[in-house]
């Protein structure tokens, strides 16, 4: 187990070391354009282009370049932004830290919640109306920008049913804190909560009603009702067990896709001040050095959430522990 | 004698399907059509492109507008009146326009105007071409470069092998819009210049090529995979014991056993190109202005959401609806093809 531990963090540094190669590559390397312009942002003057030179180190040899630009990020943490000239960018990406966990984690409880349902009364109502229609809403989920039914979400919270009993309780975009404002905190993130998670909870019903039906033919099934247990019970107790192993994987995968994709969109969308919406007001602005320190700390953050996901695999199923889950 | 149920006839259409050697092919495609949500999916699919392939016509001989030129002084007639395009705002100060909202008439702004005062429902159809090409185009250079990555990593293995599967895993924990946004970034704001190939930032073919490599790893891996268990078979080792080259193995003996896996691909992937197109464009780092596609109409809607929704909701209906024609025939055709296949590629 424990060389199965450790051969699952090898790999994820050798990712790592990877993912930092690329952008480094993208950002530094690609041809086209003078990188100094680039990271000074939009009509930089002359001495701006000099200072980003410098800075990079632009005139030494890309390796050189590459250990700049990863000390500036990791170790000295002091990559400025030359486009509101001397901001701190480490620290500035730090702070929106927990707009986007709160965004993230609360959307995750309601689509898991919201799928593990949505699935199992499909398959215990298989062929019925019902099912087919949870599956074509699920379907309908599935196949909406997040950023668009954010924007539907705007349109009937905030504008159009704002008025009636229904959403009168919404409170104007933004963020407030969990630490000085609870409630505000929950009900400014009740709406992007549902928005997020709606894509997902299609997503999800479907598969595991998928699993949990192919379960219904296995083996084990079969002697549990030939033992007299109730389906409620088969279903919940038999069949989910084994049909979550695939959704847990999943989940690992689509958080890691979340953190760095539709979260983003989201809170452009509803105005969260998280990583997603200072990635959006830089992509705005052309700095560029934002951008860097997002991507690869936002990456660095999923790589690392799905090796430990592979890792309590290794440590919860021991079937894994002998091959290996990603071939 | 263990089959006595099969009639003359299913012995004549299995010798016969023995002969032309289409067998798997024509069982697929009458799986298909008797699958009738996917083929009702498929017209409703082929009717929106359809109407988007005609935004010409419609734009010069219905709207007569031009849909890429601001309007803010036009005038047009609803109902035997004259008004204004772009009305001077009455909310605020009144210092703004609000522009003319849906008159559902289409030789007059039927779906209403945008904030430059043009018409919604000629850009809607101007920009559903070039979503559906970005869609299209992406999604054969992702099979073609998954294809050529699988087919070689799993039949040469060894050192090529691993390298490849290494760029791989890179790139599939490369979280995609991270990935697409970096590359966006650098290459549009100010274009490429590779030797001699030149494409300007405006150019449609940076999102079509962005959006192409990004998903390539969640098809070159089952691609992998399956070369690695066909290259144990039978026929492959007859080949290799015949002396047939290798090139021709790959592609006579390799290949088409993967184009099943490779076509299941294609609407699911048109799909996912689809949505990660629009919210590229919505990002404003997609399809760049004056060009227009459903993502950047939701990104004109943005400022105008309460006061003229339409702008913004009817592109993203447009998206909605391809992409559910989109995903409900990929499924019939998944089930047609490889019905104990479970492909899931993850939708954002």
């Amino acid at each position: 187990m424990l060389l199965a531990l450790i051969r699952r963090v090898g790999q994820m540094l050798f990712v790592m070391f990877g993912i930092s190669v690329l952008v480094f590559l993208i950002f530094f390397a690609t041809p086209g354009a003078d990188p100094a312009a680039r990271i000074a942002g939009r009509n930089a003057s002359p001495e701006t282009l000099q200072a980003v030179r410098l800075d990079f180190g632009l005139d030494k040899p890309l390796p050189v370049q590459y250990a700049k630009m990863m000390t500036k990020l990791f170790i000295t943490r002091d990559l400025t932004s030359f486009v509101n000239r001397g901001w701190k960018v480490i620290p500035a990406v730090m702070d929106v830290v927990p707009v986007t966990l709160s965004l993230v984690i609360g959307a995750a409880v309601l689509w898991m919640a919201g799928g593990i349902a949505i699935g199992l009364i499909a398959a215990a109502t298989r062929g019925s109306l019902l099912d087919r229609s949870l599956m074509m809403l699920g379907l309908i989920g599935v196949s909406m920008p997040v950023f668009w039914l954010g924007e539907v979400m705007n349109l009937l919270t905030q504008s159009r049913l704002h008025g009636t009993w229904l959403f009168s309780w919404v409170p104007p975009l933004g963020y407030k804190p969990l630490s000085t404002d609870p409630a505000g905190w929950f009900l400014t993130l009740v709406i992007p909560w549902i928005t997020l998670a709606t894509l997902y909870m299609g997503l999800y019903g479907r598969v595991l009603r998928a699993n949990l039906v192919e379960a219904g033919q296995e083996d084990y099934i079969r002697t549990a009702r030939a033992k007299g247990l109730s389906e409620t019970r088969i279903m919940i107790r038999h069949a989910l067990r084994t049909s979550l192993v695939t959704i847990v994987t999943l989940f690992g995968l689509d958080f890691g896709a979340l953190v760095g994709g539709a979260a983003l969109l989201t809170e452009v969308v509803f105005g969260l001040q998280g990583i997603g919406k200072l990635t959006y007001d830089a992509l705005k602005n052309l700095d560029l050095p934002i951008i860097m320190a997002t991507v690869m700390y936002a990456s660095f953050f999923v790589v690392t959430a799905n090796a430990l996901v592979d890792m309590l695999y290794v440590v919860l199923d021991p079937r894994v522990r002998t091959r290996g889950r990603s071939n | 004698m263990t089959d006595q149920t099969a009639s003359p006839a299913d012995l004549a259409t299995a010798t016969r399907a023995a002969h032309v050697g289409r067998g798997p092919w024509v069982t697929a495609l009458r799986k298909l059509r008797s699958d009738s949500a996917a083929v009702l999916a498929l017209f409703f699919f082929l009717v929106i492109v359809a109407l988007c392939l005609l935004a010409p016509l419609y734009a010069t001989y219905v709207a007569k507008t031009d849909p890429f030129r601001s309007n803010l002084s036009g005038k047009i007639e609803v109902g035997g009146e004259t008004v204004p395009i772009m009305a001077t705002s009455t909310e605020g100060l009144g210092l703004g326009f609000t522009p003319i909202g849906p008159t559902w008439d289409p030789t007059a702004y039927m779906l209403g105007a945008d904030a430059q005062g043009r018409d919604v429902a000629a850009r809607l159809l101007y920009g559903g071409r070039n979503s559906l090409l970005i869609a299209g185009a992406s999604t054969l250079i992702c099979l073609i470069l998954a294809a050529i990555v699988g087919l070689v990593a799993g039949f040469f293995g060894g050192w090529i092998d691993w390298v490849l599967s290494r760029c791989l895993d890179v790139l599939w924990a490369f979280p995609v819009y991270l990935l697409a946004i970096s590359l966006s970034i650098v290459l549009i704001s100010h274009g490429v210049d590779i030797g001699p190939i030149s494409i300007n930032a405006g150019s449609l073919a940076l999102p079509i090529f962005i959006i192409g490599i990004i998903f390539v790893p969640y098809v070159a891996r089952p691609i992998r995979g399956q070369v690695l268990s066909l290259k144990e078979s039978e026929f492959v080792l007859a080949a290799v014991g015949l002396g047939v080259p290798a090139y021709r193995i790959l592609l006579r003996d390799i290949l088409p056993n993967v184009t099943t896996t490779l076509i299941v691909f294609v609407p699911l992937l048109m799909a996912i190109n689809m949505v990660t197109e629009s919210a590229l464009s919505f990002l404003s780092i997609g399809v760049q202005q004056p060009n227009a596609s459903w993502g950047t109409i939701i990104q004109d809607g943005q400022g105008l959401l309460y006061t003229r929704p339409m702008v913004a909701m009817a592109p993203g209906i447009a998206i909605v609806l391809t992409v559910l024609t989109l995903n409900v025939f990929g499924d019939g055709l998944r089930d047609a093809l490889d019905p104990r296949s479970k492909l899931r590629i993850g939708t954002t």
